[in-house]
């Protein structure tokens, strides 16, 4: 599904990711954990084509596509979806009209056919009941003067709306309280499906309690020093990620 | 996405830019008493009429031209304009059968409605709701109206929508008791000026406890070139009436600058209410400031007791827009509202707000104006408020916001304030915010374009505005603020 080589990415002239590989099948979870800095959102942003983030070297295959040379709405629509770490609101906008404008517009661009407001109002409920959205949120503006939990949960609610292909959520746990953290993760884990790879970044392992990953990998300074199944992810809470950094450093020196 | 792509989306397209091939009749260019005297008799009018032309037409080569707008454009030369322009149709058609179809045609590409069973394009009238307000519309073509519809079910309810030509003559009485009641004739340069040389415009009276039963519209089109627009209109809603009234304004798209100098008085009675919403289209001018509309227009209503007057203004048009739709609130417990989205891109300056006069007691504003600029757009805000002595218990509350695209455009904000009147309560609320490339980003992630992004966002700032118009026109508002700032983003 998702296939990134050797991938170098520099932001405002500063090298970032340093040569970043990374291979993820369809119906997989793969988690990337990494100490603030390491790099983990701007992954994300350049899976999604931000601007002013720069390849220097290194390929992104989606699907088959080669995904840097698409813009950032042919991604999504392409199936590419990613909940933001700091989700922006747009007052005067309700949430409902804007899903199904996102909706349509990425369904026009795959050639389907858009949805009635009456099959938009029918799914949003559907979907919104998997993230216990309250009704009024749906009505609310985009994130606005939403407290942090709700604009974590509205992330997942858009992402069930919008059935992507490749779900990159970039620290959908940070700013949770435990209630919220177990009803965002089980809406994640009822998208689960074998059409479906999800990239789940966070800087904490209890994410991980709750959306059980198949591979982990950690990303320090800008490079992946090591890869592994969950145990890893318990292992570095126990280690913490200076022993890891450290060796990453050796290794680093050495090549 | 940096700002100067986001500018470089913001190419402007203008739909209503095409010339209608009519033959046409105009004055000869200049103005001069003859010029008045020509357009009056013209329209055959009254000599009561030609002197009151005639006195505005005086007292305007006594005045000048006001520059205290944050405007700026070159000397405008008024001796090199026609005063009077209409496409030749012989005598005032009386159906539409009889409009010369080029006329219709027009209208047509516009998507307004002249036939009495349609409504606005791109509207569409949901099933099951056959009682859907219909829209009455007065078509103005260059100087004068080329058709009115809906006059005989109006009729019925004793509305009076006409041609201020027609009403001149048919209803001398009314024009001749609030012509220059609530904006007098030495009001202003532009106003004055109006007052010699205007051509046609629409005339609304509401008859006592009447609630007009449909939307009643007019529709100016500017189509010759070289030529003024100076309509006028005046509603007057008697004790306890409501009307809502719309105008919507387009012109071709020329390189070089037209004048539009209207006058709008209201006159709300005792319990009356009328509101007021105007879409403003008028061409803009290219990309480097070429052409468009000088827009200079003078809108004030005055308000009886109890009496309650609302403007919503678009404004999306015009190279220069000067304007400032007003409330006089004369009687006891008034309520005066302006709700504003005004939009410049590319060179298009805009200098308007309003003017709250409170004069009676308990007598209550609201000010709500948006201004978005994208491009070299600059816009001011100039909004007065001022309570007379006693003026007791009267409130103000204002809220100026400004979204800026880019970072070449500018907003600013002047308003004046003034109270004689110690219980007055006043509040002030003003915020600039920028869309945020964040916002975009935000938005195209979930698959929108960058253009249906800066509309959705754009939309979602002017809402409060929007929803103050009428359902079938806050549609078409929304849809021009999106092709408006075509080009502001990529
Ligand atoms: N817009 C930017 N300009 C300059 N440096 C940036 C920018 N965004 C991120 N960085 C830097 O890139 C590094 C990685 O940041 P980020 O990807 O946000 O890390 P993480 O998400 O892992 O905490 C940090 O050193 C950060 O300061
Ligand atoms: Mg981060």
């Amino acid at each position: 599904m998702l296939s990134i080589q050797n991938l170098h990415v520099e932001v405002g002239g500063k090298p970032i990711l340093k040569g970043l590989t990374l291979e993820l099948k369809a119906g997989e979870v793969h988690a990337i954990m990494g100490p603030n800095g390491a790099g983990k959102s701007t992954l994300s942003y350049v899976l999604a084509g931000r601007d002013g983030y720069e390849v220097k070297a290194g390929s992104i295959t989606f699907l088959g596509q080669d995904l840097l040379a698409m813009d950032v709405s042919e991604r999504a629509a392409a199936g590419l979806f990613l909940g933001f770490q700091y989700p922006v609101a747009i007052p005067g906008v309700s949430n409902l009209h804007f899903v199904r404008a996102a909706l349509n517009a990425q369904r026009k661009a795959r050639g389907e056919a858009e949805l009635s407001a009456a099959e938009l109002m029918k799914l949003a409920r559907e979907k919104g009941k998997l993230v216990e959205l309250p009704a009024d949120l749906m009505k609310r503006a985009v994130n606005d003067g939403f407290s942090g939990g709700e604009k974590k949960r509205n992330e997942i609610f858009q992402m069930a709306m919008l059935e992507p292909k490749l779900a990159v959520l970039d620290e959908t746990d940070s700013g949770l309280d435990i209630d919220a953290l177990r009803v965002v993760a089980s809406g994640v884990n009822a998208l689960r499906s074998p059409e479906r790879a999800m990239l789940v970044i966070t800087h904490y392992q209890r994410l991980l309690d709750h959306i059980v990953p198949d591979r982990v990998h950690v990303l320090v300074d800008g490079r992946i020093v090591e890869s592994g199944d969950k145990s890893l992810a318990l292992r570095l809470e126990d280690e913490g990620y200076e022993k890891i950094r450290a060796t990453a450093a050796v290794s680093g020196a050495a090549s | 996405m940096t700002t100067s792509e986001i500018e470089d989306v913001l190419a402007k397209r203008y739909e209503a830019g095409f010339v209608t091939d009519i033959e046409q009749e105009y004055a000869p260019k200049g103005l001069s008493e003859d010029i008045v005297r020509f357009i009056s008799e013209k329209k055959s009018e009254p000599a009561w009429m030609l002197e009151w032309r005639l006195k505005n037409y005086r007292h305007w080569l006594r005045m000048k031209e006001p520059r205290w707008a944050a405007v700026s454009y070159p000397a405008i030369d008024y001796q090199d304009l026609h005063y009077w322009a209409a496409p030749k149709i012989g005598s005032a058609p009386k159906s539409l059968d009889e409009v010369d179809p080029k006329l219709l045609e027009t209208y047509e590409k516009l998507g307004i409605p002249l036939h009495e069973r349609e409504i606005l394009a791109g509207v569409q009238r949901p099933e099951g709701d056959p009682d859907r307000p219909r829209v009455a519309v007065d078509a103005v073509f260059d100087s004068v109206s080329v058709h009115t519809s809906f006059k005989e079910e109006l009729g019925r309810a004793g509305v009076i929508f006409c041609s201020f030509s027609e009403a001149v003559h048919e209803h001398p009485e009314l024009i001749q008791k609030y012509l220059g009641s609530v904006v007098p004739f030495s009001d202003n340069f532009f106003a004055t000026l109006n007052g010699a040389v205007f051509s046609d415009g629409s005339f609304v009276y509401i008859p006592k406890g009447v609630r007009c039963p449909m939307e009643l519209s007019t529709y100016f089109r500017i189509n010759a070139a070289k030529t003024g627009q100076f309509e006028r209109t005046l509603i007057v809603a008697d004790e306890g009436s409501y009307v809502s009234y719309l105008e919507g304004c387009t012109a071709p798209q020329r390189d070089e600058n037209q004048l539009h100098a209207a006058v709008v008085e209201l006159v709300a009675l005792p319990g009356a209410e009328i509101k007021y919403s105007t879409v403003q289209n008028w061409y803009p001018g290219d990309e480097d400031g070429r052409g468009g509309i000088y827009n200079f227009v003078t809108k004030r209503g005055v308000c009886k007791e109890r009496a309650k007057i609302s403007w919503t203004q678009v404004e999306t048009g015009s190279a220069v827009t000067w304007k400032y739709p007003s409330c006089i609130l004369e009687g006891d417990d008034s309520i005066g509202e302006f709700y504003s989205v005004a939009l410049t891109n590319h060179a298009q300056q805009a200098d308007t707000g309003t003017k709250m006069i409170h004069l009676g007691k308990r007598t209550r504003s609201t000010i709500v104006s948006k201004g978005i600029s994208a491009g070299r757009g600059q816009q001011t805000y100039r909004g007065g408020v001022k309570i007379a002595k006693g003026a007791v218990g009267a409130r103000n509350h204002t809220q100026c916001d400004s979204l800026l695209i880019g970072n070449r455009c500018g907003a600013h904000t002047v308003p004046y304030v003034e109270v004689h009147e110690p219980s007055a309560q006043l509040e002030h609320e003003a915020t600039t915010s920028r869309i945020g490339e964040d916002q975009l980003f935000y938005c195209r992630q979930r698959g929108l374009s960058e253009e249906d992004a800066v509309g959705l966002i754009v939309n979602g700032f002017a809402k409060q505005v929007l929803q103050e118009l009428p359902m079938e026109f806050a549609v078409e508002a929304q849809k021009l603020l999106g092709v408006s700032l075509e080009g502001a983003v990529g």
